[in-house]
């Protein structure tokens, strides 16, 4: 996938500026955190299971070689393959060789962002394999040529008229004077439509939410049902999963659950959790007759004993995003590669470079809600300001900004000129600003003044008030 | 090999080599012991409030249940879920022993085959493992008795479960697979797919608005046979 995470500015300029977009946008925001507060509310051991869930994963992270080779040789055991795979390109290779000696023609898809990573679609599509995304939302956008714009509700961008309009332009072979009364007619056609694609795929690609070192299992978590149809009919099933998706067992598993579904859609429990470990066994009648295991690193072992290690117990739920004024205000598109949101803004510049991504963890506004609901309390602010250290350092940052910083550091550091130097422009600015209470405009702070007026100081600074009343208090 | 440079990777970056005998023997210790972590309290219940818990939580996800007091019941709720359902009289059967002893003979023009679900199928019966109360959740691990694609393929899933097979938490019937799924195969206890399954398939994509019969069945209904005297209210 293209990445266009560098042109940010712009990129939320026109969202900001897109009627439809911000109508969805209004919908849904409120939506999925009135969910998730209720379900949270709802389990009195909520906060007691987010501090085991950390536990769990910093205790794999730590044993991560371990518990990966003890996978591994449990999903042989079971007749499953694994292929170890450094870069996405491995990761291509892999899925596309098995593909080919499968002799597939057409691949369903189940949900999962690390196939966009990897940019698995256009991969086959060169090699003359037609991948179906089966998942509804990752449907229509395939068939409008769209990235997800979130992480979990890939089609959040999109309105009823969108589908519609997708829908009749695809579906040539259906009746064109059919209506579309409501949302059910829309999802009764992608029934009808995607039935066909499912009976007649030759492999199954699906992602997945966790794999269990105990039992060699791979386990996808769905609502549709989408991702059981892909990795049961076909011959082949392919489980794409990154290295750091393992936990050790089943009971470590289960604490995670029961935070997914909570923190994503505001479910006690997603409709479809289904364990798949190996291919058919003697004497079923139905499932893959080979399983295979795509587990691929591209560049997480790397962020393994450093600042950004915990974002390796991202647990891909979305209540970052979902809580966030800055992804509500632009969408997930105007982030420019796979991952938006909070969790994006950590994982993109870990992933393709923060001279690519650098914008990503500027744009946020260190609310802190992110870290508040992140059901693995990954301290998303904090590896932002990582990542804006580090472009500091590596002299990514614009000349003026770090002049500025250099500037504001210089008085910073010295207490007596900072204290005359804010008197003076609390004073000024108080004078200047009396009438009117605010600032449209300021030398040197368009950037800020561009968007929003700067509310003129009382006159005084905050020091001065303070030891005004304490002297105040004291007598 | 991938495999070494990316073990090798790990190790570099964790400031460490292979793990010591001694700790790798801890790690191994604990994957055998599989500790619990927190359980909810919500299912330390008796079992007649564990049935109705179950029972709640299937509900508030559009499942619906119909109790019966014993297996020849069956063909009965089957008959008048059909014609309530407006579903046409015709079911593909898990081969499943429990199954096998319903005595259908009363209800002739049920039209009836054993099998695997193919696409034409519209109604499915099924045997489930386990149901856990804490989510209204069943358990179905595939073995030639429960197949797959019974839970998939049709517009109707129906499933029986016995009172006596419902547990609290999702633990409780893990563990009851731990006990007894080694006889489906000799590597282990996990069979080649466990469904958990809570309610029928639904989708949220539109609009973020709920919409039920996604790409699963668009009806569960469970026939709850109260077969435990000590789970009755």
């Amino acid at each position: 996938m293209l990445v266009t995470s560098p042109a940010f500015k712009e990129n939320a300029s026109h969202a900001l500026a897109d009627a439809a977009l911000q109508k969805a946008l209004a919908r849904a925001r409120t939506h999925f955190q009135r969910r998730r507060a209720d379900a949270a509310a709802g389990l009195p051991e909520f906060e007691d299971l987010r501090a085991r869930a950390r536990e769990i994963k910093d205790h794999t992270l730590a044993h991560l070689d371990f518990y990966l080779e003890r996978y591994a040789e449990n999903v042989e055991r079971a007749g499953g393959f694994v292929h170890w795979c450094r870069t996405a390109e491995d990761a291509r290779a892999a899925i596309l060789e098995i593909c080919e000696r499968a002799g597939a023609r057409t691949v369903t898809k189940g949900k999962s962002m690390l196939t966009e990573e990897i940019g698995l679609n256009e991969h086959l599509e060169r090699h003359g394999i037609t991948p179906v995304e089966t998942d509804l939302g990752e449907y229509i956008l395939q068939l409008r040529d769209e990235p997800p714009s979130h992480i979990i509700a890939p089609a959040y961008h999109l309105n009823l008229d969108d589908w519609e309009k997708s829908f009749r332009e695809h579906h040539t072979g259906l009746p064109p004077e059919r209506a579309f009364h409501e949302r059910r007619d829309i999802l009764t056609e992608a029934r009808k439509v995607l039935r066909e694609r499912f009976l007649a795929a030759d492999v199954g690609i699906t992602g997945a939410n966790f794999l269990i070192a105990e039992t060699g299992s791979s386990v996808i978590v769905t609502n549709e049902g989408n991702g059981d149809l892909t990795q049961t009919l076909p011959h082949v099933h392919i489980a794409l999963a990154s290295i750091e998706k393992v936990v050790p067992t089943l009971e470590d598993a289960f604490c995670l659950l029961r935070l997914l579904a909570r923190s994503a859609t505001g479910q006690d429990f997603s409709v479809y959790t289904t364990f798949s470990t190996g291919p058919r066994r003697p004497g079923d009648l139905d499932g893959p007759e080979e399983y295979h295991v795509v587990l691929l690193d591209n560049g997480r072992s790397a962020m393994l004993g450093g600042e950004f290690q915990p974002m390796l117990r991202c647990i891909r739920c979305a209540a970052c995003m979902n809580h966030c004024p800055v992804y509500g205000a632009v969408g997930g598109h105007a982030y420019g590669w796979v991952y938006p949101g909070p969790m994006g803004a950590v994982l993109t510049p870990s992933l393709v470079g923060v001279d690519q991504a650098g914008h990503l963890p500027n744009a946020s506004t260190f609310c802190g809600r992110c870290e508040a609901v992140c059901p693995m309390q990954i301290p998303l602010p904090q590896m932002m300001r990582h990542w804006r250290e580090r472009e500091f350092e590596r002299h990514l940052t614009p000349a003026t900004v770090r002049t500025g910083l250099g500037l504001w550091a210089y008085v910073a550091r010295r207490p007596t000129l900072y204290r005359w130097a804010t008197r003076a422009a609390a004073a000024t600015l108080g004078w200047l600003g009396r009438k009117r209470g605010r600032f449209a405009s300021l030398p040197f702070a368009g950037g800020w003044t561009g968007g929003r007026d700067l509310p003129a100081p009382e006159g005084e600074t905050f020091f001065a008030r303070y030891a005004k009343t304490q002297r105040q208090g004291k007598a | 090999m991938s495999r070494d440079i990316i073990l090798a990777g790990i190790r570099r970056h964790l400031r460490r080599g292979p793990l010591p005998p001694d700790q790798a023997a801890m790690l191994s210790a604990r994957l055998a012991e599989h500790p619990r972590h927190i359980i909810p309290k919500r299912v330390q219940l008796s079992r007649p409030e564990l049935v109705s818990l179950f029972v709640r939580n299937l509900e508030k996800e559009f499942g619906s249940v119909a109790r019966l007091a014993e297996l020849a019941a069956v063909p009965q709720a089957v008959a008048e879920y059909l014609a309530a359902q407006n579903l046409p009289n015709e079911l593909v059967i898990a081969p499943h022993p429990d199954l096998r002893q319903i005595p259908w003979a009363s209800h002739p023009l049920l039209k009836l085959r054993e099998g695997r679900a193919e696409p034409s199928d519209l109604v499915s019966l099924s045997s489930a493992f386990a149901g856990i109360a804490e989510t209204g959740t069943l358990m179905f691990p595939s073995a030639p008795e429960r197949p797959t694609t019974l839970n998939l393929l049709v517009e109707a899933a129906i499933v029986l479960l016995r009172t006596s097979r419902l547990v609290g938490p999702y633990e409780d019937a893990w563990d009851l697979l731990r006990a007894e799924g080694t006889r489906y195969n000799s590597s282990g206890f996990m069979p080649r797919n466990v469904m958990l399954i809570t309610g029928p398939s639904r989708s949220a994509d539109i609009e973020q608005t709920l919409e039920l019969g996604a790409h699963g069945p668009r009806r569960l209904h469970v026939l709850l046979l109260e077969d435990d005297p000590t789970a009755k209210g």
